[in-house]
């Protein structure tokens, strides 16, 4: 398909904009500082809306049909939260306007963190992080502000072996030493190794529960117990939230950190891969060194507090990435204390009842009660030539988007899969009949699998080239690369 | 109540028989007992969709937007048209209900957009190499301080004082995390300090970040620092927080920076009380592997079709973990896509003219406010969409008569600069019209009488 820029024709617009309505001036700019020309492509309004037309019939979302990629929760997406977001009062509110014009936006912001408070049992919340893995960096820098302050020198941070590649990288950008902590045989933390590394050095253990397989850490009480003897604080990524929403709390389990994920828990969409929103809520010890401003009030009138001496700073502009915040808010109002709880419940039906329907066409490497994802592993398959890889891309000839493959890392041919609550029994049994038939193709038939997709758009791409010689912008033809 | 789960009770009945188990509490046998939740959450009661409706809209209406305001503020959040096409494209579910492309054959309208995007990028900024966007202008500024310290092994970062006051509070808390030393140095007549620059920059120094235009609305002599700059051995990282201006201005890399950090909010998308805007980072290709966050190459796919991949992964968490050049994950691909729409829409010549009815409409407030008895200019540099003014009063105050008038005025600087007392910085956009700057002329003369 052609790009924009190659469907430019000189003196074509494709917007308007009003006359200039005021005396024109001198810009006083000396012409050394000013430029002569935007490279930008001339096309008109219908040209722009064909093409990304086109574009967006070229990608699967979660409105496009199943979508189990697994730690993402990918969920139906709320119309009316869209709707909502986009309210002016909400979307064209500016960020330094007086707090007593803007006193909706701080209300939904202090009732989200009280929200996301309760939900996870945590005493405080920021709602600043812009993702994930930047809550993660607040979170740790956070630790380390605390410890600073306690004066205490801690070098280390704990990670188990299947944890997110962004919290060992969080960790690292923090300036801590990562510690890998393996899983034991039921996908768990390995206790015994636990026991040995939880030393007098180590500042945080980095946590995700339920873990990456899906599982939840059994042990999480006692493991809780030994890092905090040891003076270490407990962090929980809570990617998996969905699982144990209105059922089981962080906060309770002895974690002292969590951020939350709100495109994945809480329905916000995930946009093409962001914008994001990556909360960070702390128990009241750590409540001083959460990033500024803080959002107070009293239910009357609420107002932004800046005087925060023990506070890591910021890590991004103004408050947060509102318009999801927003959504999430709008979600967690919606549903109530039992629409949550129902969440939570059906994410978790939803995967028991595929994981039960693909054991044995596929290995289950942990075959125990999974929360709402579990891991498969496609080493049956290998016998035969094929790779998960090619598992995966054959999904996408029945009209599934595949789930996450090659993760977690301890798990050879990983597939992991993550239904949600938003499926119904229909779909998850025409997905497994689709899975069950690949594998029966697997074994009679593996180049169809490793010829797969035929169906999409394209078929699969030279990623080795694209690596090796770099194509990442178009040119003008009459500009040479320099 | 809104529900979204979708099986009916008998559907769930059929499936815990299927799975082998009595209730929906066998799922959670797993966790230990003393920590299971014995009530419901301390959360205020479900609503259905029209509930919920009216009672968002009742709160949004505690809020003044630029629909019932004439706005006057700028200072890194700008007011600024957005076509129809861009919210109904990126309004495409097919776009905003997908998540990062890991599936190339099915991602393929993402991975172009986000191909254009680092192709407009790249052409707005006039460097060789921009990635798919990072959260924010003020964290991609952090990045690009820290991968400037990769590429130099060095740990210093010196920093303009004209810079967005929370710009550089970020820098300094991603510095913090990182062990780099931030020196900030001063300014003069509005503009980075040219001697404070001469003397803070060293043989120890990695980067000097300057904002163009700055916080003031001041256009910096960037290409006169380059020099400064790279004589030292350090790398000069160009800031952009209001990028229409670079449809008017000399380029960051026609006046070689290393390094282009910034906010694309002013590019088609809304200002959201502050989020979720558009950060982007730009670079010489020779700094290609120190770049942080995700990249798009194109390729071709076994049948010789053109198709974009996601690219150079070697670089991020998910394949280095603790060795990454960065935590960054996700990217900001609809803002990223909503920027590209309307980079697309307004085109070369519509581009440069929003650049300069933003010049115009600026220099037309200004000259206006400056008639007026009691406020003075600040600055003499040129200036771009914004400009510093002292008030014959606290501007806070000022701001305040305003709202009544139904306008909201510009940013009173005191809170973020010592020694600005009276400083107000005001920002008009093509938005503001000569009726609505007419209108807080008169409101300005009966305040100030």
């Amino acid at each position: 398909m052609k790009l924009i820029f190659e469907l430019s024709v000189q003196g074509r617009e494709g917007a308007s904009l009003p006359k200039l309505d005021v005396p024109e001036r001198e810009l006083g700019i000396p012409a050394a500082q000013l430029r002569s020309d935007v490279p930008l492509p001339e096309v008109s309004e219908v040209d722009v809306v064909r093409h990304y037309t086109e574009l967006s019939r070229r990608n699967f979302g979660v409105d496009s049909g199943f979508y189990p990629l697994g730690s993402c929760t990918m969920k139906y997406n709320p119309k009316v939260n869209e709707a909502i977001a986009s309210l002016p009062g909400l979307s064209s509110v500016h960020p330094y306007q007086s707090e007593g014009l803007s006193q909706g936006c701080l209300q939904i912001l202090h009732e989200l963190s009280a929200d996301l408070a309760e939900i996870t049992g945590m005493d405080a919340f920021t709602l600043q992080p812009a993702a994930g893995a930047q809550g993660e960096l607040v979170g740790l820098m956070v630790a380390k502000a605390y410890f600073r302050k306690r004066g205490e020198r801690r070098t280390k941070v704990l990670v188990p072996d299947s944890a997110h590649g962004t919290n060992p990288a969080s960790a690292a950008v923090c300036g801590y030493e990562v510690v890998e902590l393996s899983s034991d045989s039921r996908g768990g933390v390995d206790m015994s190794e636990l026991s040995d590394k939880a030393t007098g050095d180590v500042a945080v253990l980095m946590l995700t529960n339920p873990n990456t397989l899906g599982l939840f850490e059994e042990n999480i009480i006692e493991i809780s117990k030994i890092v905090h003897d040891k003076g270490g604080l407990m962090y929980c990524d809570g990617a998996n939230m969905n699982a144990i929403l209105g059922v089981a709390r962080p906060g309770d389990m002895g974690f002292d950190i969590t951020h939350l994920n709100l495109h994945k828990t809480f329905s916000a969409p995930h946009g093409g891969g962001g914008p994001g929103s990556g909360p960070v809520g702390v128990k009241a010890l750590l409540e001083p060194f959460l990033p500024k401003p803080t959002i107070e009030g009293d239910g009357e009138r609420y107002f932004l507090n800046y005087d925060r001496p023990d506070s890591i700073g910021r890590v991004k502009a103004f408050y947060g990435n509102f318009a999801v915040l927003v959504k999430a808010y709008a979600y967690i109002r919606a549903l109530g204390p039992d629409g949550l709880r129902e969440v939570a419940e059906n994410a978790v039906l939803n995967a028991n009842y595929l994981m039960r329907k693909l054991k044995g066409a596929y290995e289950l490497p942990y075959d125990r009660i999974c929360k709402h994802e579990f891991v498969l592993s496609g080493s049956k398959q290998l016998a035969h030539g094929v790779h998960t890889m090619d598992i995966a891309k054959r999904l996408i000839d029945y009209g599934y988007h595949p789930p996450t493959i090659y993760f977690p890392l301890i798990v050879k041919e990983a597939l992991m899969i993550e239904p949600t609550e938003t499926e119904g029994k229909e779909t998850l049994d025409a997905f497994a009949d689709a899975m069950l038939q690949i594998a029966e193709e697997a074994r009679k038939d593996p180049d169809l699998l490793r010829a797969a997709p035929q169906t999409a758009p394209v078929t699969r791409p030279d990623a080795l080239t694209a690596a090796r010689r770099p194509n990442l912008r178009w040119r003008p033809v009459d500009d040479k690369p320099q | 109540m809104v529900r979204y789960v979708v099986n009916t009770d008998k559907e769930r009945r059929e499936m815990m028989d299927s799975i082998g188990i009595e209730s929906i509490g066998d799922l959670f046998r797993d966790i230990d007992e003393g920590i299971l939740l014995r009530g419901p959450l301390r959360l205020r009661h479900s609503l259905s969709e029209q509930e919920l409706m009216d009672e968002l809209r009742g709160i949004s209406e505690k809020n003044a937007d630029a629909n019932g305001y004439a706005r006057f503020l700028g200072a890194g959040a700008y007011d600024h048209f957005i076509p129809s096409i861009v919210p109904h494209l990126t309004g495409r579910s097919e776009f905003y209900t997908s998540y990062t492309p890991y599936q190339a054959e099915i991602s393929q309208g993402i991975l172009q957009a986000i191909y254009e995007f680092q192709s407009f990028i790249c052409q707005l900024t006039e460097m060789e190499v921009a990635n798919a966007s990072m959260y924010d202008g003020a964290s991609a500024l952090a990045e690009a301080a820290v991968m400037a310290s990769n590429i130099t092994r060095r740990k210093e970062i010196v920093v303009s004082s004209t810079i967005h006051p929370e710009y550089r509070e970020v820098v300094r808390t991603y510095a913090e995390a990182h062990g780099l030393e931030v020196k900030e140095i001063g300014f003069d007549d509005g503009a980075t300090s040219a001697s404070e620059l001469a003397k803070g920059v060293s043989e120890r120094t990695a980067a000097v970040l300057v904002q163009n235009p700055n916080f003031f609305g001041i256009v910096e002599e960037l290409c006169e620092m380059e020099q400064v700059v790279h004589g030292r051995g350090a790398l000069l990282v160009a800031c952009v927080v209001e990028p229409t201006s670079l449809g008017l201005l000399k380029s960051p890399g026609g006046c070689g920076a290393d390094i282009v950090a910034g906010e694309g909010q002013s590019l088609g998308n809304s200002i959201n009380f502050g989020g979720p805007h558009l950060g982007f980072l730009a670079a010489r290709q020779a700094f290609l592997q120190k770049m942080p966050g995700r990249l798009v190459g194109m390729t071709s796919d076994t049948k010789g079709r053109r198709c974009f991949v996601m690219t150079l992964q070697a670089r991020e968490q998910h394949v280095r973990r603790e060795k990454a050049t960065s935590n960054v994950c996700t990217n900001q691909a609809l803002n990223a896509l909503a920027a590209t729409i309307f980079l697309a829409a307004l085109g070369k010549g519509g581009f440069t003219k929003l650049s300069n009815l933003n010049a115009q409409k600026a220099r037309y407030l200004r000259a206006r406010i400056l008639e007026l008895d009691g406020f003075e200019s600040v600055f003499t540099k040129p200036f771009y969409n914004e400009f510093v003014v002292k008030c014959p009063v606290d501007p806070a105050r000022i701001n305040k008569e305003l709202e009544g008038d139904g306008i909201i005025g510009g940013l009173p600087l005191r809170r973020h600069y010592d020694g600005f007392e009276g400083g107000w910085l005001l920002c008009a956009t093509e938005r503001e019209t000569k009726l609505d700057i007419d209108r807080l002329i008169e409101a300005l003369r009966g305040i100030a009488r």
